[in-house]
């Protein structure tokens, strides 16, 4: 057994960027949602981008999936991760896109080529493999960044609110498809969220405030028993 | 704080540059071997450098300041033949010395068109000789390319930009100071910096525009101490003057250049809301095509008599320079893009002033340091075309680069991240990303290089193969022997094929532009 | 690795060629491109040495300074009168071993190192159809009304420009300074080189050009358009040779030697006047080839020795310098 169920442990995580300077030390276990609320600027991005190993760390621990991978580069982390934005090639068709996920190279055998096109039909994009990012729409867009997580078959799945800019049925909508492709896929997820509905589809919440990371705690416990500072920034 | 991991390493560009350099010094060893003894720097030079200083100055002044109009006019209308006049923009800059200067004297001249056209009216002469014709034909020379870097600029607005400005109903004046204004900020002092040391290097263009002696540049003086006086200590200190003007202008130009801001926008094709006058536009893009345009033709129509007359010889002269134009293309852009990629992550872009190490350095300090060095070894003549290959790809090398750079940041701004989470580095990166997202500018730079190269005589005439002939060269033998329209239609082949090989690349790259 | 290929490549191509012994003769770039001499007297030579002649271009003097006792060369050909003082000092050239006496320049030669080959004299060109008045003299010349222009070539960059300085120096001496003010007027521009100005002349862009005297015979000859004249100045013209010397170290000292006596042959001389558009300097002028020696020449011929030259030069041009940038 690996990891002792943990399957992301943050020990003694240090971030420094300027005036700024963030924290934090915590496990989450295997196969959980877990939310990361809080304030803008408390540093939800900056923990989520050292995660995926895209900023300097100037101390502490990554361990993902009982691998140590403070020092690995973003792909060799067992990590993928989601964008604001720019999470898709425009140049390239959105098969190419997908494929790009299961190796650097566009050359793929039958069998990858097949799996590229199975996640496709899984988000419900099997006609539209060949065409351009800009020739579909902002949902279709998110679920081709889907169908390559997908193939992607990491073990850790990291979302920085990339359904942002999607209607709220549709960001729902996108965020229970994240949820069953990382079911099929086994994969522990680590999402920023601002609203407090989509928090609640999650198991566990992650608070960050002002450079503070909350261990994550089940969101029912938490909802049921609101700190301050959550209250205050959910406005309730 | 420095950026965890970059997605294409740095090396590959460190040691491009190191090569550019080592090259440089290189060139420099060989003569200081051979440095005996030295008259130093006489009055005649201090005046020499301050002229080149004042003429590179104002040459690089005027032709920036004008192609901001123009290239806001190209920006926001497409009148008929736009493809074809942007393409054309990369030409004047790729013409052989001397046939601009005919070109250009057949319009401006004593008996041009212009002076023709006074007459008519019962003007008085308009005389171009003097340090006006000497800034006239730099700006002839450099603004088009001025044009497309601004343009290249004004092009990397995001179209959402515009929307908001159509959304908010902004007056022009407020889209200049908002959009526009910031956007110059970012790419004149880089053009200016580009064309500032082109000038000052320039030497025949000076002298014979600048109506005489009053008219030396710097480069002159080292030619002439390569090789009238054979003094190669002042030619040494001379170049190394040249470097430190042309370094400190760098400096400065990147001093200036504001902090790099990027914006994200989507691809899109931009449409414009704003743009109120069309006459203005209309007047700027009819001025600039007949400024660039009339020399051109007044070469073409000489040139078209002489083709008549044209031996054999010029074509393959013409296979010969088609070679070394693309051994140049190709050796540019393994310098260039490597080059540009390490600059794009780089936290501070001063290192981009080494780029301009290739171009400051005289070639014919680099030639002839060179053939100090390689003659006890090997027959320097084996070497004349690769180096002159080598040695026009150095020269290109900073506006390849400066072309490159900004979208570079871009694209790694855009899609660095994306990149690393797929583990797509080294070639794959470049494949699948770097290149198809800037296609249109490595076009571009390839097909200004691979027109440079074909426009330059070089150092191949430094020690040529009699029996290998570059067309300038072919071109200057022609004029050497009283041929001088038969050298016109050398010129029309050569400028012909300097644009051919632009517009290839150039329209390869516009082609498939990712999107 | 490649360079030992390389050097085995060639070994093998020298034995090969191993009973054709190789002469290797530096020249100007003028001189062997096919418009020019080059390829005729190579074809020439060749029918009488068994021999393989391979020129060699590039600028001469600096190359031969660069390479030293190193050189390649056997014989050097096109070192104008300016340069061979120069030359001379490298130490690398033999005696020429020809009979000065068979030359037929209008000066007297004495060097038994530097053999003349060609000749002409400075002039300016004009246009007749379209300059009514050209000048007869240099003093008309000095006196003609601004408007008519002149394109002259410069002594820091060109050999013909340098000549100019040196005929002015050698007609006004310490007056230089003011003839060069006076000329400043008509001077259209100062060209970087002879190809330039002369360009800048046949556009029509300027009404008269510093060349040679003998310019006007490729325009007969070559063109057979005769409104292109030289102006010849009582004054004097100043005379310009070029000449050819042997490389001391030479590893073919009889095929050298045998170069310079081809150079002093008819059949040399014979060809210099059409393929190099020059007087040829050993030729009586009843052998010219037809129609030449009824191209106007001067009477008097100024010339500077190597050494007179080498102490005039400098001033000589930063007088011009000076004069012109006012």
């Amino acid at each position: 057994m690996r990891g002792g169920g943990g399957m992301l442990r943050v020990e003694g995580l240090r971030i420094a960027q300027g005036d700024f300077a963030l924290s934090a030390d915590f496990a989450v276990e295997r196969g959980r949602r877990v939310a990361v609320i809080g304030p803008s600027g408390a540093g939800k991005s900056t923990l989520l981008n050292a995660l995926g190993g895209y900023i300097d760390i100037a101390a502490g621990r990554i361990e993902v999936d009982g691998r140590d991978v403070t020092d690995a580069p973003p792909d060799k982390r067992g990590v993928a991760m989601l964008f604001q934005d720019g999470n898709l090639f425009p140049h390239l068709t959105l098969a190419q896109n997908v494929g790009l996920g299961i190796r650097p190279a566009l050359r793929l055998s039958d069998a990858e080529t097949a799996k590229v096109h199975e996640a496709l039909e899984r988000v419900g994009l099997a006609e539209f493999a060949d065409r351009k990012p800009g020739d579909v729409s902002g949902g279709q867009q998110s679920r081709a960044a889907l169908a390559r997580v997908l193939v992607q078959a990491k073990p850790l799945l990291l979302l920085d609110e990339p359904f942002a800019a999607l209607g709220p049925a549709l960001r729902i909508e996108m965020l229970d498809l994240t949820s069953q492709v990382a079911r099929d896929a086994g994969a522990t997820v680590l999402m920023i969220t601002h609203a407090p509905e989509d928090a609640e589809r999650a198991d566990d919440l992650i608070f960050v405030e002002a450079g503070r990371v909350d261990p994550p705690r089940p969101v029912a416990d938490v909802m049921a028993n609101l700190p301050e500072a959550l209250r205050a920034y959910l406005g309730r | 704080m420095a950026r965890r991991a970059q997605p294409v390493s740095p090396w590959a560009g460190i040691i491009a540059a190191g090569f550019v350099v080592a090259v440089v010094i290189a060139a420099f060893v060989g003569i200081g071997q051979r440095i005996e003894t030295t008259t130093g720097l006489r009055a005649a030079e201090w005046q020499a450098v301050r002229f080149t200083v004042w003429q590179a100055f104002f040459s690089a002044l005027i032709s920036v300041v004008l192609a901001v109009p123009v290239a806001r006019a190209l920006a926001r209308r497409r009148l008929p033949g736009h493809t074809l006049l942007v393409t054309l923009l990369g030409s004047p800059f790729i013409l052989p010395v001397i046939v601009a200067v005919l070109g250009l004297l057949a319009i401006f001249g004593r008996n041009g068109w212009l002076n023709t056209a006074l007459g008519v009216f019962g003007l008085p002469e308009v005389s171009i000789y003097g340090a006006h014709g000497v800034v006239l034909a730099h700006v002839f020379f450099n603004m088009p390319l001025a044009t497309r870097l601004i343009l290249q600029g004004w092009q990397s607005v995001p179209a959402e930009q515009f929307r908001m400005v159509g959304q908010l109903g902004l007056t022009p004046r407020m889209v200049f100071r908002i959009i526009e204004w910031p956007l110059l900020r970012q790419v004149v002092p880089g053009a200016f910096a580009l064309i500032f040391v082109i000038c000052l290097t320039s030497f025949a263009v000076a002298l014979t525009l600048g109506g005489g002696p009053r008219a030396t540049t710097i480069e002159l003086a080292i030619y002439q101490a390569f090789r009238f006086d054979f003094d190669l200590g002042r030619a040494a200190v001379l170049s190394l003057l040249q470097l430190a003007v042309a370094g400190a202008a760098a400096v400065l130009a990147l001093w200036i250049l504001p902090p790099i801001a990027l914006q994200t926008g989507r691809d899109r094709a931009v449409r414009r809301w704003d743009a109120p006058s069309l006459w203005g536009d209309v007047f700027w893009i009819t001025l600039a095509a007949g400024f660039l345009l009339l020399p051109m033709l007044s070469i073409a129509l000489s040139g078209l008599v002489g083709l008549f007359y044209m031996p054999f010889s010029v074509l393959t002269a013409t296979w010969t320079t088609v070679w070394v134009a693309s051994v140049s293309t190709v050796v540019l852009l393994v310098l260039a893009l490597p080059m540009a990629a390490w600059l794009a992550q780089a936290k501070w872009g001063g290192a981009e002033a080494l780029t301009l190490l290739g171009l400051v350095a005289s070639p014919l300090m680099i030639g002839t340091g060179w053939f100090i060095l390689i003659y006890p070894y090997v027959s320097p003549t084996a070497f004349a075309l690769p180096v002159t290959a080598l040695i026009n790809a150095m020269m290109a090398l900073p506006f390849a680069v400066r072309i490159l750079l900004p979208p570079m940041r871009q694209v790694f701004n855009d899609y660095g991240r994306l990149s690393m989470g797929l583990g797509l580095r080294s070639l794959a990166l470049w494949r699948f990303v770097l290149v198809p997202r800037l296609r249109p500018q490595i076009g571009f730079a390839a097909g200004l290089t691979a027109a440079l190269s074909v426009g330059d005589l070089g150092v191949v005439a430094l020690f040529a193969d009699p029996d290998v002939a570059t067309l300038p060269l072919q071109m200057y033998r022609l004029m050497g022997a009283y041929r001088t329209e038969a050298a016109a239609g050398a010129a029309l082949v050569l400028v012909a094929l300097a644009f051919g090989m632009f517009w290839m690349c150039d329209a390869w790259g516009r082609r498939h532009a990712a999107g | 690795m490649k360079y030992a290929l390389t050097l085995a490549a060639t070994l093998a191509a020298t034995t090969a060629l191993a009973d054709t012994p190789v002469l290797t003769v530096y020249a100007g770039d003028y001189f062997t491109s096919e418009w020019g001499p080059g390829p005729t007297l190579e074809t020439e030579f060749e029918k009488i040495c068994a021999c393989d002649l391979e020129w060699s271009t590039g600028d001469l003097v600096p190359r031969l300074l660069l390479e030293g006792e190193r050189t390649k060369a056997d014989v050097v050909i096109g070192l104008t009168s300016d340069v061979t003082a120069k030359a001379r000092a490298t130490d690398l050239f033999a005696p020429h071993g020809q009979d000065n006496s068979a030359l037929t320049l209008p000066i007297e030669w004495t060097d038994d190192t530097f053999l003349p080959f060609n000749y002409g004299h400075t002039a300016f060109i004009y246009n007749e159809t379209t300059m009514d008045a050209p000048p007869a003299s240099f003093e008309e010349l000095l006196a003609l009304p601004d408007d008519v222009k002149i394109v002259i070539q410069d002594p820091r960059t060109s050999i013909s420009g340098l000549a100019l300085v040196l005929w002015v120096q050698a007609v006004y001496g310490d007056k230089s300074a003011e003839v060069w003010e006076s000329l400043s007027d008509n001077i259209l521009t100062v060209t970087k080189d002879w190809s330039s100005s002369y360009g800048l002349f046949t556009d029509g862009e300027a009404d008269m050009v510093l060349s040679y005297t003998t310019s006007p015979a490729y325009h007969m000859f070559a063109e057979e358009d005769f409104t292109k004249k030289a102006a010849i100045f009582p004054e004097g013209h100043y005379f310009m040779v070029e000449t050819v010397g042997k490389i001391a170290g030479t590893d073919q000292p009889e095929l050298a030697d045998q170069f310079l006596a081809f150079v002093m042959s008819r059949d040399f001389q014979t060809i210099i006047p059409t393929a190099n558009w020059s007087l040829p300097s050993a030729l009586p002028q009843a052998d010219w080839p037809e129609g030449w020696s009824e191209l106007p020449l001067p009477e008097k011929v100024l010339f500077y020795s190597e050494t007179e030259a080498a102490e005039l030069q400098a001033d000589a041009i930063e007088t011009w310098r000076a004069a012109l940038s006012q």
